[in-house]
């Protein structure tokens, strides 16, 4: 387990000269590539679990911040705030490293017997992210005009139904690709989780890397990995704009 | 030889045909008014006579020069023909004075003094002297057209090029650009000018065209255009501005 | 509670060992990311331009330096540099200047989108206006647009400020000794106060990100006034 420590260097024979050979069919078959199948598979996992609790909780904090309710209010733009301003690594330490000094004994002792590493990163990853989306979900509601609210009261909707059926749809349009762009966010900083050892791609690509010294395939296929991810997903972020957001001009 | 020549013009915007075969000739000093329902070309057109847009038959020649020609330095062309859009288009982070004294000193490397002199006596002469230290937002819509053309006359062009100067603008202000208009007019400069303005047609135009998509549809001096139109689309048109 | 162990090491956190040893902790934080941005911006500035170039060899390289970059993790790109630069320059790169390079490449990328948005989203009337009285393409950029442009953007470099101030906290992960490295140094050796080093230090970022939010935030506000718009 790396705990905390930094990354090693290739050690100095790995250090790939003129002479290193390029061993594809090694990290692309075998043993290696279940190894970087199950870091990808990990990647996913806590990055799904990681984006639905934070969209989750992202709503709560952003129906905090727009009640009238001061107390809760400054409470929600705290939490925005705060952890938005802080580095998502100390972060992660924080909550590894530091929760259990302040965890009740029957938690900790749970999460010791489960996957320790995983639950502190989807903890650390969903608190990061919730603050994100919590901002954008609370200016994208910010950004349709008063006049929006005041036109669907006027014809006679009550204020639920002019939530229900011209405000929410028009702040969903706006708010989704934002939201897109959150979780692809989230994935690429699920990379971070590798120093608490939790096994994901990067991870695994460095595992291989000390194990066969064929660091640069493995890093190739892992970058490649996260490359692929993020052309789809700006990909459907384009097509989504050119269909919907052009609908919408006030 | 005339001013511009423009001979069987052609744009397309991807498939959409915008001009289809535009011949005009411009002598120097003449003012020419063009007018037509929007989405014609008109804008399209003059457009092309600085090469603002690109354009794919046809020739233009500009004082003796095919404007295409790989040996016209496009930069210099553009300093000879003045243009002033519908939206003003001042630069909102410079002053006024700034503004206008920009593409002497930059691109005609004029001496910092003498562009000023310049330009306070072009705002002077278009009645906005007093204001030359404001910031174009200070200013009213009416001031910022005609500190535009000023900015225009600072290069000392041959050629002014207006597109729907006064369509901006608040009615009360319409004249005061107008004026300085008619005074360039009548000062002799090259003008053309895309405007349904019919009063300042008739005053100074020395021709007025109507286009209708994408051609010349018909050209007469003004009274004749007005008192006695041949086309029934012209008569159409004109029965709905005057 | 143990915040006796932050207070006796908080001089640590805040510049290293310095003077006796290296300088490091939060002024080291400061260091690297005031080089990062500064190189950056002159990255990003000049792609940001080829991205909008009309010719296809300028913007094509730059659309995919961007895209690239964007899609990849920092950490990985860390570790690319880390892993690379020995095999490139053919000796060992000190760890320091390798993080700068990585930021650099990494902060350049948005730094250009940035610039790319911002120059979009001035009305075309200006550079119209301005090549209208024939100033040059460059010297429509250089007079007209982009004094505009960038002033509409430094809100926007602020917040890519921030967010490279939180991303220097990489480093630690190379072994660079900046405020988050020092703080694992402490909690490694202490052992005893995690919790109480982390939470100190967490704070330690937040003010300076938090200032400089809040800063961009007023910034936006005031640019709001003096701005080119389509009518
Ligand atoms: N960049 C462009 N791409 C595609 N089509 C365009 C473009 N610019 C103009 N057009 C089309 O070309 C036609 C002519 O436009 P132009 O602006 O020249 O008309 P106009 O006569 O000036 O109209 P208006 O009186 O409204 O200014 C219009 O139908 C317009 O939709
Ligand atoms: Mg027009």
């Amino acid at each position: 387990m790396n705990w905390g420590a930094p990354l090693a260097r290739p050690s100095k024979e790995t250090e790939p000269a003129l002479n290193y050979q390029f061993d594809w069919q090694l990290v692309l078959s075998g043993e290696y590539a279940q190894w970087l199948t199950d870091g990808v598979l990990v990647t996913l996992e806590i990055s799904a679990v990681s984006l639905l609790l934070s969209l989750l909780l992202g709503t709560i904090v952003a129906v905090m911040r727009m009640t009238r309710f001061k107390p809760l209010e400054w409470l929600g733009l705290a939490y925005t705030e705060f952890f938005r301003n802080t580095p998502l690594l100390v972060q992660i330490y924080f909550w590894y490293f530091g929760s259990s000094q302040v965890l009740p004994d029957v938690i900790n002792k749970w999460l010791y017997a489960h996957d320790f590493e995983f639950a502190a990163g989807v903890i650390s990853l969903t608190v990061y992210t919730s603050a994100f989306i919590a901002e954008e979900i609370r200016s994208g509601i910010f950004s349709i005009p008063k006049n929006q609210l005041e036109a669907s009261r006027a014809i006679g909707l009550s204020f639920i139904q002019a939530y229900r059926y011209v405000i929410l749809p028009q702040a969903f349009r706006i708010i989704i690709p934002p939201l897109i762009s959150q979780a692809l966010n989230l994935i690429k900083n699920s990379s971070l989780v590798m120093v608490i050892g939790v096994m994901d791609i990067f991870y695994m690509a460095k595992q291989i890397e000390s194990y066969s010294f064929h660091g640069f395939e493995a890093f190739t296929v892992a970058t490649l990995i996260y490359l692929s991810i993020s052309l789809v997903v700006s990909l459907c972020i384009n097509l989504y704009d050119k269909h919907y957001l052009r609908q919408i001009s006030y | 030889m005339a001013m511009i020549e423009v001979n069987k013009l052609h744009k397309w915007y991807g498939d959409f045909h915008v001009l289809q075969g535009i011949s005009e000739n411009v002598e120097k000093g003449e003012v020419l008014v063009i007018c037509g329902p929007s989405g014609s070309g008109k804008s399209t057109f003059i457009r092309c006579i600085n090469r603002l847009e690109d354009y794919q038959k046809g020739t233009v020649f500009f004082d003796g020069k095919d404007i295409h020609d790989k040996g016209v330095d496009i930069n210099k062309l553009r300093a000879e023909i003045g243009i002033v859009f519908q939206q003003f288009n001042l630069y909102p982070h410079l002053t006024v004075l700034k503004n206008v004294t920009l593409a002497p000193i930059k691109v005609k490397n004029a001496p910092r003094e003498e562009a000023e002199k310049l330009a306070l006596s072009l705002l002077e002469r278009v009645g906005i002297h007093d204001q030359a230290h404001k910031y174009p937002a200070e200013l009213s819509g009416g001031q910022q057209q005609r500190v535009a053309i000023a900015r225009s006359l600072a290069m000392k062009p041959k050629v002014m090029l207006f597109d729907e100067p006064t369509s901006a603008l608040d009615p009360e202000m319409i004249n005061e650009v107008l004026n300085v208009m008619k005074d360039l007019a009548r000062e002799g400069m090259t003008m053309l000018c895309v405007t349904h303005e019919m009063g300042f047609a008739r005053e100074v135009a020395d021709r007025v065209i109507f286009m209708d998509g994408g051609v010349v549809v018909e050209q007469a001096p003004p009274d004749e255009f007005f008192s006695n139109p041949t086309h029934e689309r012209t008569k159409a048109f004109l029965k709905e501005i005057l | 509670m143990r915040f006796d162990v932050v207070f006796k090491n908080f001089d640590y956190f805040l510049w290293g060992a310095f003077p006796e040893g290296p300088l490091g902790g939060l002024a080291m934080t400061i260091i690297l990311a005031a080089v990062s941005i500064f190189l950056a911006f002159w990255v990003g500035l000049g792609f940001g331009l080829m991205r909008n170039s009309k010719k296809p060899w300028l913007r094509y390289p730059a659309m995919v330096y961007v895209e690239l970059v964007r899609g990849t993790p920092l950490l990985l790109l860390i570790f690319w540099f880390y892993f690379l630069a020995p095999v490139i320059v053919g000796y060992s790169v000190p760890e320091l200047q390798t993080t700068v390079v990585a930021l650099v490449v990494f902060t350049g990328a948005y730094i250009a989108e940035i610039v790319r948005a911002g120059i979009m989203a001035l009305p075309k009337g200006q550079m119209e206006a301005a090549r209208g009285t024939g100033l040059s393409h460059f010297q429509a950029m250089r007079y007209v647009i982009l004094p505009q442009s960038l002033r509409n953007m430094i809100p926007s470099f602020v917040n890519q400020f921030v967010s490279l101030t939180k991303d220097t906290s990489l480093a630690s992960t190379i072994g660079v000794l900046e405020l988050t490295r020092c703080a694992e140094q402490v909690s490694n050796r202490t052992l005893n106060a995690p919790m109480e080093i982390y939470v100190t230090i967490l704070i330690m970022y937040f003010v300076i990100c938090y200032c400089l939010t809040s800063y961009s935030r007023r910034l936006e506000k005031q640019l709001s006034r003096y701005q080119a718009r389509d009518r």
